[in-house]
């Protein structure tokens, strides 16, 4: 019935994350939105790559079979490593306004810069 | 009115989202020329067994390159955010 | 502050392992599942490892964040250097130089499905080592940055 289930829940992972990015004050949740987003367009990339009863696209003791595409999977690898850095440096951001201004909430932040 | 919008514009990228989702077949890419010629011509062109290391590091190096360099960077702000700050240094966020 | 004994025990037992394996997810990166990103995040989890068990001065007064913050750039150096020494054999920039001169790393790979053999694939094993060392560095210190952000106060 859901042949394309991991289009689907790639789908609902970005718009759950876009919606966390929208509606939440908190600037902590909005990074987790942003995470969210990430993992749903690592869960497309992966999904787009893959071949109905494809192996992984590595030939040591490999068995015989078609092979996934190995692209998407060298680029889901780079997304990753990108996610890390951009959630580490806006963490690293989010403590020094909380140091600052004492709150992490985007509106008291904005009235408060006055 | 702010709550409005934000729903509408909810709504419609949620439908536009899942539209998308819905609409792609699993199992079958429909384009896979460049694919299928680096698993066919991966291994006598750079020797590595693992597809995936083979176009990280040798067909899309530039990729790994600049992706190394978002790293680094991202330390770097890192750093400037936590550095240590002298007594005598006059410092404002704003 | 330290935490209890039982903690630092295990932490201690547990550290060299977590390092073995994350090395040989890096030097195997061309044959196995993996390569130096992969193994290079879990090197630094067996660091973030020991920075939890121990107590920040300690961890500061051991390691300190300059000598990982040197760490991940000589990785970075290394990556850059073994791209640009293709410059010196007439090819272009990040071409597999290391296929065109010399025994090492060099063995001829059985085209197909084979058992795998760890002395070929060129300067793929060399990135690997370098981007492994790259992202121990850099994930080990953005966890000792952001735990020094903890303790200083303003």
């Amino acid at each position: 019935m859901f042949f394309n289930l991991p289009f689907i829940v790639a789908a609902l992972l970005v718009i759950l994350g876009i919606i966390t990015m929208l509606i939440k004050r908190n600037l902590i949740k909005m990074i987790m939105g942003l995470a969210l987003v990430e993992a749903g367009v690592n869960l497309l990339l992966v999904s787009i790559g893959y071949r109905a009863g494809g192996i992984a696209p590595i030939f040591t003791s490999a068995p015989d079979g078609v092979m996934v595409m190995p692209t998407v999977q060298a680029m889901t690898l780079t997304n990753i490593v990108i996610g890390i850095a951009t959630t580490a440096l806006l963490l690293s951001f989010v403590m020094v306004i909380y140091r600052m201004y004492g709150t992490a909430n985007a509106e008291k932040v904005r009235k408060l810069r006055g | 009115m702010k709550n409005l919008v934000i729903g509408a514009t909810v709504l419609i990228l949620s439908l536009g989202i899942l539209y998308a989702g819905v609409g792609l077949e699993f199992g079958a890419p429909p384009f896979t020329d460049m694919d299928d010629y680096f698993v066919s011509h991966g291994q006598e062109q750079t020797g590595g067994n693992n597809i995936v290391t083979d176009i990280v590091f040798d067909f899309r190096g530039f990729d790994t390159l600049g992706e190394a360099t978002v790293l680094f960077t991202a330390v770097l702000g890192a750093g400037l955010a936590f550095r240590k700050r002298r007594e005598d240094e006059d410092y404002e966020y704003e | 502050m330290n935490m209890s004994k039982i903690v630092r025990s295990a932490a201690n037992l547990l550290f060299p392992f977590i390092l073995v394996f994350g090395f040989y997810i890096v030097l195997h990166g061309h044959l196995t599942p993996g390569g130096g990103f992969q193994g290079g995040a879990v090197i630094a989890t067996g660091f973030v490892l020991m920075f939890v068990a121990y107590s920040y001065d300690f961890i500061t007064g051991c390691i300190g964040a300059e000598s990982l913050h040197t760490t991940e750039t000589i990785g970075l150096l290394l990556f850059i250097v073994t791209a640009l020494v293709a410059l010196g054999f007439g090819v272009t920039f990040f071409t597999n130089w290391m296929l065109d001169v010399g025994p090492v790393l060099n063995n001829p790979v059985a085209y197909g499905p084979n058992p795998g053999d760890l002395n070929t694939a060129g300067f793929i094993p060399v990135m690997n080592l370098a981007v492994g060392i790259e992202v121990l560095g850099a994930l080990s210190v953005i966890v000792l940055y952001m735990l020094s952000g903890t303790k200083e106060e303003i």
